[in-house]
């Protein structure tokens, strides 16, 4: 077949691709009932079918048979039993505006753009060995296409054509076509009807080009499915395929099934199309069904095919992934081979296409950009206008991409099988699955979890998967497969720390996962959320709750004016775009933008998720914080605020228990004050009562003096008469005088003691003495009774004389006036010494015990006549008594009377005698 | 005809030289040593004045003064409240009570006398 023709047909049918997208974008009308489409969608989804599919399941059937299978069934799994996950990655995309996996998974964790950078940077890494894969097949079938004729069917590949590498040529013309393709529109989320009915379309093309091979091959050269079987079946190296591979089989099924479930979902690819894509979620349901329908369809001709260039080349080295073109052509059916060669080209392009978008878009908005945002000397802030900055980003990503995957087809896969390296891509976006997973079942997830288990997945998926595959092709030593690094056996990457007896895609997946789940995990659960990654977690997990009221988690203020902001945005995403939005913004809210308006809350969301469209939501963080920079009041602000308050209420609460204690206070203190009051109005009765008692002698000395002094005709008997009174009185007033300063001195503190041995029994005679006048004047029989042998006490003789003299005097006053008795006793007892002094009066009335041995407290009210004294004796005794260590009181004398008695403690000389008798 | 004066004091000195003052004066003197003996000496005998301690066994001199207002019989009783406490309360306490003299002790002899002949309206 001339090379022409096939370039020919291969630009024309790029081109009808070109024009069915152009058409579709172009027509308002066609956009809209394709995007009410649930087949397109469910089409463009057979995105997943790429030349792997195509080529190389029949390849791989006709290796290993069944092992092709569990690709499809882990799709078909995950699509049938949970298509809930879709449903909700896809409600919380279109909640945030997500524009890429790197975009989903960075926003989940906190809006970080190192967690963005990363995840684009696996994803690029991990689809560059997935689209060397399409670039060998386009390349490899063109050769053969090309090289063959006749049904003379080419041994070795031919090159080179153009006198260049084809699958360069190939790599370059695919990028060329995906610029073209992927970065007409800036808003990466927006959705791209045309690039969506175009991939459709391919998949409708890859389907019946494989059909018609198989249609061919099953009905053409043999007779139908029972046909081909039977001659199968009769060679034992052709029936060994319908069954699942010896040994390791089970396993690698294992494996390879849940590696494609995984990858349905992570592929940046599938993430892509499925998610980002999506016009409406119900559309998934459809597809739960039409998606595994279509791989069903797909996979019916693969054993045919495979069986059949099986027996059309046995013998011949022939390339088994290439059955799918090679047999047509065996058989000298070029039509046909062209279709397929067709097919191949539409699964390799549609792949290819809408992997560069994805990809591109994530270099450009989580990689490129905040970089470039980072280097202020850029000026990249200040420009006016950057959609062609990001859309020349875009457009160089795609074409380094597709370098990259040309490179990596130079490098290594050339001794790879097509699935082989389909398998090391699918384990690489397998990496995502906790992150994505994890992000949206498991509220605690946190930022260092993701980091850590993505780092730590792809840094072993690295080592045990892209290492050894170059080192198979030679760049590196292949003793670093066979002994490890510089000989360390733990370390050979396809037996990783001894684990061995595991196909080397096991094996790999298992250290991979177990690293990446196990750092997801436990850093997840050591690290704490930051506020913005807690409000993130939360709308994404509750992403059914919060889609009434998805709006964002930050508080604004500050003095932004619109105008600003819809310059800002305007940057990335066109002026009069921007205009539109904010337009049908107000007009959706029936407010009125002006610019020079201050922009509330909700307009900056608006922007923020515009510009999240179209560089990603981490980048449009950083730019919308960037222009309300001081301003923004992000959710730990707010934290911030929130912890103040609570401490100002906490506060508060301390003053109001200060001002409880204040009361408490103010009470004590009023209490005090009553007291102090009481305590004044006391000492104001004190006073009252010195005043009176001194006024009394003074008022008898005043009239008698001026009595005598007026009148001197005054007879010599009244003269002497007066002038006794005045004599006495003013002894009374001296009297007085120093009991009051001995009571004041004793209160105060200040009395002089002069403690020594004192006998008592010579002091109580000794104060009885000084009163025997007075007591032979009244007529009293005054008995003393004291012990022999008292102890000596210690205490001022003075003091104590004064007590028994003043209880004396007050037995002499307040004896029975007839027949006066006073009896004096003295003896050593259980608490000291005793001494009592008991008279026969009339006693005193029993409320009355205590009040006596108060001062003045003296009592008129208790006897006829007016007695004599200060009323201060008693106080004065107790005052003495109690210094000393005693007590005094008084009892009643039941045969009438009163009996006072003191009890003074012995020394400690006298206790310890005590104690020793 | 002269006056009756009933002194109401229980210190026995200051009775003595009360009686010398007011049998100066000119009245006759009666004694009352408390609160009891005063108001039995007023239901016996109404004096045209009554010189009354406050400080007294019994009853004190205010519930004498009361007892002594309340009784109709002596309407046009002088009396004339003596005390060796000063406090105001106790004055105007007293000349509420219907007292028509506060004298505080210790006094002068010659203005309790001129106190006296004022308030009986004797020409000295």
């Amino acid at each position: 077949m001339s090379s022409g023709l096939v370039l020919t047909v291969s630009f024309l049918y790029l081109g009808l691709l070109f024009a069915i997208a152009h058409y579709v974008d172009t027509r308002a009308a066609v956009k809209r009932i394709l995007s009410r489409n649930p087949y397109i969608y469910t089409l463009s989804i057979a995105v997943f079918c790429t030349s792997w599919t195509f080529y190389g399941s029949v390849g791989r059937a006709a290796t290993t048979g069944l092992d092709f299978l569990p690709i499809y069934l882990g799709p078909t799994l995950v699509f049938v039993l949970w298509s809930f996950v879709w449903i909700k990655i896809i409600r919380i995309c279109k909640q945030h505006r997500i524009t890429s996996i790197a975009d989903f998974i960075a926003s989940r964790y906190g809006k970080s753009t190192a967690l963005g950078g990363l995840v684009t940077v696996i994803a690029v890494i991990g689809t560059t060995p997935y689209i060397s894969l399409q670039l060998k097949s386009i390349a490899t079938s063109f050769r053969i296409l090309i090289a063959s004729s006749g049904g003379i069917l080419p041994t070795a590949p031919v090159e080179p054509i153009f006198f260049m590498d084809t699958t360069l040529i190939v790599a370059i013309a695919l990028a060329l076509f995906a610029i073209l393709f992927g970065t007409r529109h800036i808003d990466a989320s927006e959705h791209h009807e045309g690039l969506v009915a175009a991939i459709a379309f391919e998949s409708v093309v890859k389907l019946l080009a494989f059909l018609t091979v198989g249609a061919f091959v099953t009905y053409g050269i043999f007779n139908g499915f029972t046909d081909i079987f039977e001659r199968a079946s009769v060679d034992p190296e052709l029936s060994r395929l319908f069954t699942v591979s010896q040994g390791e089989g089970y396993t690698l099924w294992m494996t390879m099934t849940l590696l494609s479930m995984a990858a349905i979902i992570c592929l940046p690819r599938q993430f892509y199309i499925t998610a980002v894509e999506n016009p409406d979620e119900n559309y998934m349901r459809k597809a739960t069904w039409l998606f595994p329908a279509y791989l069903l369809v797909i996979n019916i001709f693969v054993l045919p095919i495979a069986i059949g260039g099986r027996l059309a080349f046995a013998g011949t080295p022939a390339d088994a992934d290439m059955f799918v073109l090679t047999v047509p052509l065996y058989y000298d059916h070029g039509l046909i081979s062209l279709f397929a060669f067709l097919g191949g080209l539409s699964a390799a392009t549609s792949m290819v296409i809408v992997a560069a978008i994805a990809l591109s878009t994530m270099v450009c908005n989580d990689l490129v950009m905040p970089v470039l945002l980072r280097w202020k000397w850029l000026g990249i802030g200040k420009n006016a206008d950057l959609t062609g900055l990001l859309l020349t980003i875009r457009r160089c990503s795609i074409l380094v991409i597709l370098i990259l995957g040309y490179g990596y087809y130079r490098f290594a896969s050339e001794s790879y099988s097509l699935v082989t390296i389909g398998l090391v891509s699918f384990a690489a976006a397998a990496q995502f699955a906790p992150a994505i997973i994890g992000g949206i079942f498991w509220k605690n997830a946190t930022f260092m979890g993701a980091m850590s288990g993505l780092t730590l997945g792809f840094v072993v998926w690295l080592y045990t998967l892209l290492l050894p595959s170059l080192a198979q092709s030679g760049w590196l030593p292949i003793s670093f497969i066979e002994e490890g690094p510089n000989s360390i056996w733990w370390l050979k990457p396809y037996a990783l720390f001894g684990l061995e007896g595991f196909d080397r895609l096991t094996h790999a997946l298992f250290w991979s996962m177990f690293f990446n789940i196990g750092g997801y995990w436990i850093a997840s659960l050591l690290t704490q959320q930051k506020a913005i990654e807690r409000i993130q977690a939360k709308l994404f997990v509750d992403v059914f709750l919060h889609t009434e009221d998805a709006r964002d988690s930050s508080y604004w203020r500050g003095s932004v004016t619109i105008a600003d902001l819809q310059q800002l945005v305007g940057r990335f995403v066109g002026v009069r775009k921007v205009a539109d939005a904010f337009d049908a913004f107000a007009e959706e809210r029936g407010i009125n933008l002006r610019k020079s308006h201050t922009v509330d809350a909700a307009l900056l969301d608006f922007a923020e998720r515009l510009l999240a469209g179209s560089i990603g939501s981490a980048t449009a963080r950083v730019m919308i914080g960037s222009i309300v920079k001081g301003e923004i009041v992000s959710l730990d602000e707010v934290y911030r605020i929130l912890d103040e308050t609570s401490q100002v209420i906490e506060y508060s609460h301390k003053l109001e228990q200060k001002s409880t204690e204040l009361e408490e206070a103010t009470s004590q203190l009023q209490m005090a004050n009553a007291r102090l009051k009481e305590l004044d109005s006391l000492k104001d009765d004190f006073l009252s009562m010195v005043s009176h008692e001194l006024r009394t002698p003074l008022t008898s000395l005043r009239a008698f003096g001026e009595i005598l002094h007026d009148n001197p005709e005054v007879s010599v008997q009244e003269r002497s008469q007066f002038l006794g009174i005045i004599i006495n009185e003013s002894e009374r007033l001296t009297r007085l005088i120093d009991q009051l300063l001995d009571l004041a001195k004793m209160e105060a503190g200040r009395m002089d003691w002069l403690l020594e041995e004192v006998d008592v029994a010579e002091t109580i005679n000794e104060a009885v003495g000084t009163l025997n006048l007075l007591i032979k004047d009244r007529n009293i029989d005054l008995t003393l009774s004291l012990d022999k042998d008292l102890p000596a006490i210690k205490a001022d003789k003075d003091q104590l004389t004064q007590v028994v003299i003043n209880l004396v005097s007050n037995a002499i006053k307040f004896c029975d006036a007839e027949q006066g008795e006073i009896k004096v006793a003295a003896w050593q007892g259980d608490e000291g010494l005793y001494c009592s002094v008991e008279d026969n009066g009339v006693g005193v009335p029993a409320p009355l015990k205590e009040k006596i041995f108060e001062r003045f407290h003296q009592s008129h009210t208790v006897t006829q006549d007016k007695p004599q004294g200060s009323g201060l004796g008693l106080a004065i005794c107790r005052q003495i008594v109690t210094f000393l260590g005693g007590r005094i009181w008084m009892e009643n004398r039941a045969e009438g009377g009163a009996r006072f008695y003191f009890v003074l403690p012995l020394s400690e000389q006298d206790t310890e005698q005590a104690a020793a008798e | 005809m002269s006056y009756t004066v009933l002194v109401v004091e229980d210190e026995p000195n200051i009775v003595l030289s009360l009686q010398f003052i007011m049998r100066q004066v000119g009245f006759t003197v009666r004694v009352a040593s408390d609160g009891d003996q005063a108001i039995r000496a007023v239901e016996d005998y109404v004096p045209d004045l009554v010189l009354l301690d406050i400080m007294l066994p019994k009853q004190d001199g205010f519930a004498v003064c009361e007892t002594i207002r309340n009784n109709p019989a002596c309407h046009n009783v002088k009396i004339i409240m003596l005390s060796a406490k000063s406090r105001e309360a106790d004055r105007e306490k007293a000349l509420e009570l219907g007292a028509d003299e506060f004298v505080t002790k210790p006094f002068s002899t010659r203005d309790l006398g001129e106190t006296v002949r004022r308030l009986m309206q004797i020409e000295a």
